[in-house]
């Protein structure tokens, strides 16, 4: 009896064993494919002009290195500076934007695509981005082209208060028209997931009025409270960095795509002993528990890959079409270069044809004054000597 | 949306090139030209062509495999039906007294003319939606060209392929000189190569060293060429203009070399080129008593471009000993001795605003014809924007002090906030002289939603261009043939005695009045503290009633009455 409740306890173990692998498999797997998503996007924007908001700049390209590092193509990045800092005429280092002082790191790097510049970066452009209204010639590189299996990551820097951000020091966006703007989002389909990002002064007061599902938010300061400035570089002459993306900076430099960090490693990035500020996050609209989303969900671009044992068929390729033989004879006579100042023809050329406008309100006033003056002296039964 | 480019072919194909050209028509050259201007400084312009046989308009013909012209562009010239495509992104100002005249002019910011085929039939249509596709291809703010900065020009800018027919109601012309060109602007003008940035003579531009110069220049032409001319064949030519600074960045040593300018050095040929060439003009040097030019080379070739001979040294990079033991390229020149003064150039411009205060002024060209002897005609095109009011009565055009009447005239004046001035002029030019054009304006007040976020920076106008065809002192070549280095083939030559040139003036940055942007606040403050302030004192005169009204007595007091009820004694007030 007692080798029955031996094999009886070791089934059991061994049972409970299987339970435990089993479950542990299916977490991970769980895990694989919970977070839903199909593809990555993100839209960074700098607000600040002027040489002396340097900062902002960086702080946009940190992010944006970081995220091509993860992973995400040019062409799923929509990046917006509101001005050129790196071949602006003060930078005595031309090409260049550096991160930390002594330009340890140049975060513009070599590869970099910049899809609205200068004047470019309004409130209006970015939220035509957000929604997707954007005019029909608008190319794609300038477009958010995300379906509703998209995680989007939004970064948000530049100087803003208390409910408001300010663009370009001539506009600003409120905390109302993002949190609209996303609703747009949402109805449209236009975001499977998103993550919100803001550095700016107050910056937690852009994320109160957000009212959405999916969405989770990170703000470098509470209301009240200033975003500061990390270090300044003494032969740039500005401050390099925000110290809330410094900190975030270097939080990513040690992910890589395979990292399991999460969101919950991303809440803790700069305490207020390193900040000074208080950062603040917002998960309350979002489904899943932070502990399990992963930070290359919103940073990387992770590909599922389905690996499949059936072979396919390819199409023979398109033949090249054979050299054309007739169209030689069309083009002879065009096959001559036009003459670059040929004056003589310039001084006889005839003037352009002037296109017959209607004539204007003055001339008809004028005419109709004439005719009545005229019917006036004459009276009207002359006109019959006119019909 | 950016397409790779076709790196895979060099893998596979190093050996097979001849068999795939015979299939794939078209060819791509590189070269590299380097020039060491007198003051010290020194200019390289890099030429890459790629030729492709096709013809993109043709009837039942689509195109649709891509080898070495880009298909980004090919897609662009297909689709809005364009014949002749010129964009150039300038950073810097070209100094012609100091360094002669560029292989390619470009005007500062950027510039873009487009020829557009006689099919089309919506011209401004197809241009807005161009403008806003390269927009997107180049990373710049090119969909801010619209009705209110293009021109059509009636005399300037003929094509530069091949045509017949040049109804300028197919051109279109627009400069924003604005325009800041950086790594971005880079990025993707590097992956229309189809080396990109990997392999040949792109592994030099680097954007760190390229920006840190006195002038940076890069540009895209696309026009239809004649091979031999028998057949037709598409020309896509990106240059690279850059002029490295004495002093900025050679450290004040008159001593150049490949690594010191790129911090590069070249390794190999593009593999898919058919001809990969580093020229170097030793014009000035004839028997090395100027400058040292390493590793020596027994190559010489000599061209005609400018209307003058120059003598090259040629080092041609598909040859395996160009590159020597250690399998890397690096030219080194270095001074000997001080080279004399430059000869002047032929024809040079100049442009610049007078006048004070802010709301007149006037503008002066000044054109300098410095040939001792010949007189020839020039063209100035002036493009000014709406909001710079040109009073054209008060043009005047003055040669040796003494008036010069232009022998054409077009002139179209502005629309407000549709249309900017177009003045086109065909000036004679007197030998040895200054030609000054004035013309004075008013400037206009704008609406307060028409200025940019920084208006006290300033409006900028772009610049005037000089067309002209001045005389050369060297017989030109009137036929292009294949082995001629790209630089000497650019603009088409129809007779020997003279050649082609283009000079852009400075761009002018001019102040509008600027309002005060705090104003409408200011106003609404006050004039809601006013309207408080007086309507609530008159509406208080009007409804406001006295009462009396007795406190309440404290508590003592109170309970000093209760007890006084109590006893039937009077109370207290």
């Amino acid at each position: 009896m007692s080798h029955d409740l031996l094999q009886m306890h070791l089934k059991a173990v061994i049972s409970c064993l299987v339970i435990v692998l089993y479950k542990v498999h299916t977490t991970k797997a769980g895990q694989f494919f919970s977070s839903g998503h199909t593809n990555n996007w993100a839209v960074l924007v700098c607000t600040s002009r002027f040489w002396f908001n340097y900062r902002h700049v960086a702080n946009t390209l940190s992010v944006y290195r970081s995220v091509k590092r993860l992973g995400i193509p040019d062409s799923h990045i929509v990046l917006m500076l509101a001005d050129d800092m790196a071949c602006n005429y003060r930078n005595p280092k031309p090409a260049t934007v550096f991160s930390h002082k002594n330009m340890e790191l140049n975060v513009y790097g070599d590869d970099v695509e910049v899809d609205y510049r200068g004047y470019e970066v309004t409130v209006e452009n970015f939220l035509r981005v957000l929604t997707g209204r954007l005019p029909p010639s608008t190319p794609r590189s300038k477009r958010l082209l995300s379906d509703d299996r998209s995680n989007i990551l939004i970064y948000l820097t530049g100087h803003g208060g208390n409910g408001f951000l300010k663009f370009q020091d001539s506009e600003e966006i409120s905390n109302m028209e993002l949190a609209d703007a996303f609703e747009q989002m949402w109805q449209k389909r236009r975001y499977n997931e998103l993550l919100f990002i803001i550095d700016t002064c107050q910056g937690a007061s852009m994320y109160e009025r957000f009212y959405s599902p999916n969405l989770m938010a990170l703000a470098s300061s509470q209301v009240g409270e200033d975003s500061l400035s990390h270090q300044p570089d003494l032969g740039i002459g500005v401050h390099l960095m925000d110290k809330y993306t410094f900190y975030l900076l270097e939080f990513l430099e040690e992910v890589h795509p395979a990292s399991q960090a999460n969101m919950n490693d991303l809440f803790k990035v700069c305490p207020q002993s390193q900040c000074v500020s208080t950062p603040g996050h917002r998960t309350d609209l979002f489904q899943r528990d932070p502990g399990s989303v992963l930070i290359t969900d919103f940073f990387g671009s992770v590909r599922k890959v389905e690996i499949t044992k059936d072979t396919i068929n390819l199409t023979s390729p398109v033949e090249p079409p054979i050299k054309r033989s007739g169209s030689s004879d069309i083009q002879i006579e065009s096959l001559t270069y036009v003459d670059q100042l040929p004056v003589a023809e310039i001084i006889h050329q005839k003037p352009k044809q002037k296109d017959w406008h209607p004539p204007d309100g003055f001339i008809l006033g004028l005419w109709t004054l004439i005719l009545l003056v005229f019917f006036q002296t004459y009276g009207i039964k002359h006109l019959k000597h006119i019909f | 949306f950016r397409f790779p480019s076709p790196i895979g072919h060099i893998s596979t194909c190093p050996s097979l090139i001849g068999q795939c050209c015979k299939t794939h028509p078209g060819s791509f050259q590189e070269e590299l030209v380097i020039r060491p201007l007198h003051s010290g400084d020194i200019y390289a312009s890099f030429q890459f062509r790629t030729l492709w046989d096709t013809d993109f308009l043709q009837e039942g013909q689509k195109v649709s495999h891509y080898r070495l012209f880009p298909k980004s562009l090919g897609q662009v010239l297909s689709k809005f039906s364009v014949r002749e495509l010129h964009i150039s992104f300038t950073q810097g100002f070209w100094r012609t007294m100091q360094w002669g005249q560029p292989f390619i002019p470009s005007p500062p910011g950027a510039e873009l003319w487009v020829w557009f085929h006689d099919t089309v039939s919506d011209v401004d249509g197809n241009w807005k939606e161009l403008t806003n596709v390269l927009s997107g291809i180049f990373c710049a703010s090119l969909n801010f060209i619209d009705l209110t900065n293009t021109v059509q020009p009636s005399a300037s800018f003929k094509p530069l392929g091949l045509g017949n027919a040049t109804d300028h109601r197919f051109l279109r012309y627009a400069t924003l000189p604005r325009e800041i060109v950086c790594t971005e602007n880079l990025t993707p003008w590097k992956k229309l190569l189809p080396c990109g940035s990997k392999a040949g003579l792109a592994v030099l531009m680097k954007s760190e060293k390229l920006f840190h110069s006195s002038f940076h220049s890069q540009a895209v032409h696309i026009r239809p060429i004649c091979q031999q001319c028998s057949s037709k064949a598409w020309e896509l030519r990106q240059t690279l203009n850059v002029v490295f600074d004495l002093h900025t960045s050679g450290q004040g040593k008159k001593e150049w070399s490949l690594f010191k300018m790129f911090s590069r050095t070249l390794t190999e040929a593009c593999p898919l080129a058919s001809s990969s060439k580093v020229y170097v003009d030793i014009t000035d040097n004839p028997e090395g008593e100027l400058f040292e030019l390493s590793p020596a080379t027994p190559l010489l070739g000599q061209a005609v471009v400018l209307g003058d001979r120059r003598t090259y040294s040629v080092y041609d990079l598909s040859r395996a000993e160009t590159f020597g033991q250690l399998r890397s390229f690096n030219l080194l020149l270095r001074w000997k001795g001080d080279s004399g003064d430059m000869l002047r150039p032929l024809l040079h411009a100049e442009r610049y605003v007078a006048g004070f205060g802010l709301q007149t002024g006037e503008i002066h060209t000044v054109i300098y014809n410095n040939h001792p002897y010949r007189a020839f005609p020039v063209l100035l095109m002036d493009s000014v924007p709406w909001y710079l009011q040109l009073y054209i009565h008060t043009l005047t055009v003055t040669s040796k002090s003494r008036d010069n009447k232009p022998s054409y005239i077009h002139y179209q004046p502005a629309k407000d906030r549709h249309r900017p001035h177009l003045l086109e002029m065909l000036i004679q030019l007197p030998p040895h002289s200054m030609t000054e054009v004035t013309v004075q304006f008013e400037r206009a007040l704008l609406k307060w939603t028409e200025y940019t976020p920084d208006p006290n920076h300033g409006f900028y106008v772009g610049s005037s261009v000089v067309s002209a065809l001045v005389p050369s002192m060297v017989a030109m070549r009137t036929n292009f043939t294949q082995d001629q280095p790209l630089f000497s083939s650019f603009v088409p030559v129809k007779e020997e005695s003279s050649y082609f040139v283009r000079v852009y003036t400075e761009p002018l940055l001019v102040n509008l009045p600027t309002p005060d942007f705090s104003m409408p606040y200011n106003v609404i403050c006050l004039t809601c503290t006013v309207v408080a302030v007086g309507y609530g004192s008159f509406y208080n005169l009007l409804t406001r009633t006295f009462q009396v009204d007795e406190p309440s007595p404290p508590l003592s007091k109170r309970l000093a009455n209760l007890i006084r009820r109590m006893r039937g004694v009077p109370l207290l007030t």
